[in-house]
């Protein structure tokens, strides 16, 4: 559908039947006070071959390194048909339908992209996407608030070894909310939650309590206990997982037999580059019992009057448009492009393909840890069964190692003091699929040379 | 024209109350209630036991048009839900007055029914809809 824009004349012509002299006294409802004056800041419009240039040198400061850092962001192989596919004309927007009966093709992509998610997630059901794994981890605290009507307390557990900056969109978005989230210490032998510091809330009233597998610093967790002992207390389990890795690990929907009752994550490894933090997409599915307070959109298949198979949105009636400001969530819109792009990035790997792109990244870790940990000054610290990152920990400065493997144009992890005061030195690193042998012998002989130096 | 027996109370937001020989209070929604939200799919009952005031928001009723708020019509404890409803919210499209009842209350003060609508003041209340 192409765009057309309104003309002057059409404007006033609508203006003048609805008796108004100009759009901004159709905001005059609009405190004057909250009012921009103007935007100076945004500077005014560039023509196309000026546009182009700016990006190009923009782009060109990003150099080509070689990545080992992951931290919620990987670095994984896109068969160029993904994107070939997906910028078709037939596929090329960002929206759910608005006329949503009237796009069949769209709302059956979503259909299969749930279903994957279901699949995958061993859950129930699955929405069309959020925004992001970090907003999707803070809206899964507000629909545990709603859907844990036996708990009061509004009192979510949050480990320390949950990716941090999602714990911090996650505070951000609740904190006006009478929800508390609180830290739960993490073991600091192995870098997993610590079950004393849970068992600390035994028969407390709590809400949820959040379980990251693999956790942060790639550790993977003791998910089975865990999640028995939060059900044991009336406690909700909220997953939070990297899709990717459940090609190979045990499925949030049979965690402790009972399964985790909501599982979000970001779908950032399935399709989406890593250009410079977005857009990537947020994934939420969850237990039946629960999918009225699942915020975002649901597509269903159904069947017309005539028996002909079909595909609709479902379970409006708790949406915005329609429960208005008692919506489950206010939630506008998903990322259907990268959605789009996922559903296929996932439909030409398959489950085979998913499964050895999991298993070439952890073997890649693994290799890389063995590496790493032979050079001097170097250690694992967390030894513990992992997914594909790792803690090492230098005896020099982390930062100063970091700049050095920069100019050798090596990214060699993120520097974990900023995030965990307590994790002096440490970095957190990570193999890909994309990170062959020949690349982690590379980063190996330059950490080797450049912890020579700073040992000197 | 819907439905409206003379035995019961009503309020504004369009539920009625009876008032059991045992004195706990019956709560649903009128005929004209469940007319105006058509099919009814899902009916999420007020937690058993909770203490709640006149007008707070107890109980949600979502049907194929609109998901809407069920309100407590006085003051009082929530000590019996439907059962029925959870797998046929339908019930309340086919019997508004009886069977398909949403909640029991033990309420605060027997009294305060008194300050409900009668029938013929609900009757012009929809009216003047």
């Amino acid at each position: 559908m192409p765009f057309i824009p309104h003309t002057d004349d059409e404007i006033d012509e609508m203006l003048s039947v609805i008796g108004i002299d100009s759009i901004e006294n159709l905001f005059d409802e609009i405190p004057v006070h909250l009012k921009i004056k103007g935007l100076e800041k945004v500077p005014t419009g560039l023509n196309e071959m000026s546009v182009n240039r700016l990006m190009q040198q923009r782009a060109a400061q990003d150099g080509q390194p070689l990545c080992f850092i992951g931290a919620g962001s990987y670095d994984h192989h896109i068969p160029a048909a993904v994107w070939q596919i997906t910028t078709r004309g037939e596929y090329y927007t960002a929206y759910t339908p608005y006329q949503p009966e009237a796009s069949q093709g769209t709302l059956q992509l979503t259909y299969e992209f749930q279903s994957m998610m279901t699949a995958l997630t061993g859950m129930d059901v699955s929405n069309a996407s959020l925004y992001d794994g970090a907003t999707a981890m803070a809206e899964a605290v507000l629909m545990a608030v709603r859907s844990n009507r036996k708990s009061k307390s509004r009192k979510i557990l949050v480990p320390r070894s949950v990716n941090p900056t999602y714990t911090h969109v996650t505070k951000t978005m609740v904190k006006h909310q009478n929800i508390e989230l609180v830290d739960i210490e993490i073991d600091s032998a192995t870098s997993k939650t610590s079950m004393d510091a849970l068992n600390a809330f035994s028969g407390d009233d709590i809400t949820a309590v959040v379980i990251s597998q693999p956790n942060f610093f790639g550790t993977l967790e003791d998910v089975d206990a865990i999640t028995t002992w939060a059900h044991e207390n009336n406690i909700l389990v909220i997953a939070v997982i990297n899709p990717l890795s459940l090609a190979v690990l045990k499925p949030p929907g049979i965690w402790g037999g009972t399964g985790a009752d909501i599982a979000v994550g970001d779908g950032q490894p399935l399709g989406a580059p890593m250009s410079s933090g977005g857009p990537y997409y947020g994934i939420m599915t969850c237990k039946k019992a629960f999918v009225r307070q699942m915020p975002g959109r649901i597509v269903g298949r159904t069947v017309d009057q005539e028996g002909r198979e079909g595909f609709v949105l479902t379970l409006q009636a708790r949406e915005q448009h329609i429960r208005r400001s008692k919506a489950t969530s206010n939630i506008c819109t998903n990322q259907g492009l990268v959605v789009t792009a996922s559903t296929i990035h996932m439909s030409l790997l398959g489950p085979e393909g998913l499964k050895q792109t999991a298993l070439s990244c952890h073997a890649n870790t693994q290799a890389l840890v063995e590496k790493l940990s032979a050079i001097d000054g170097v250690e694992v610290v967390f030894d513990q069964p992992r997914f594909h990152e790792a803690v090492i920990k230098v005896n020099t400065s982390a930062a100063d190692v970091l700049a050095r493997l920069a100019e050798k144009n090596i990214l060699g992890g993120l520097d974990l003091s900023e995030l965990y005061p307590e994790m002096k030195d440490c970095i957190l690193v990570c193999a890909t699929e994309l990170r062959i042998a020949e690349d982690i012998e590379t980063f190996a002989a330059a950490l080797s040379t450049v912890m020579a130096e700073a040992l000197k | 024209m819907s439905e409206i027996p003379t035995d019961l109370r009503y309020t504004k937001s369009h539920e009625w109350v009876r008032l059991e020989e045992d004195g706990t209070v019956t709560v649903g929604i009128t005929d004209h209630a469940q007319e105006a939200l058509g099919d009814l799919v899902f009916v999420e009952p007020p937690e058993v036991g909770t203490d709640l005031a006149q007008g707070d928001a107890c109980c949600v009723v979502e049907s194929v048009k609109a998901a809407s708020d069920i309100y407590m019509p006085i003051n009082g404890e929530i000590v019996d839900t439907n059962p029925a409803l959870t797998d046929e919210p339908e019930i309340i499209n086919n019997s508004a007055y009886d069977d398909g009842w949403i909640f029991k209350i033990k309420p605060s003060d027997e009294d305060d029914i008194e300050q409900l609508m009668d029938a013929s003041s609900y009757e012009s209340e929809i009216e003047d809809e």
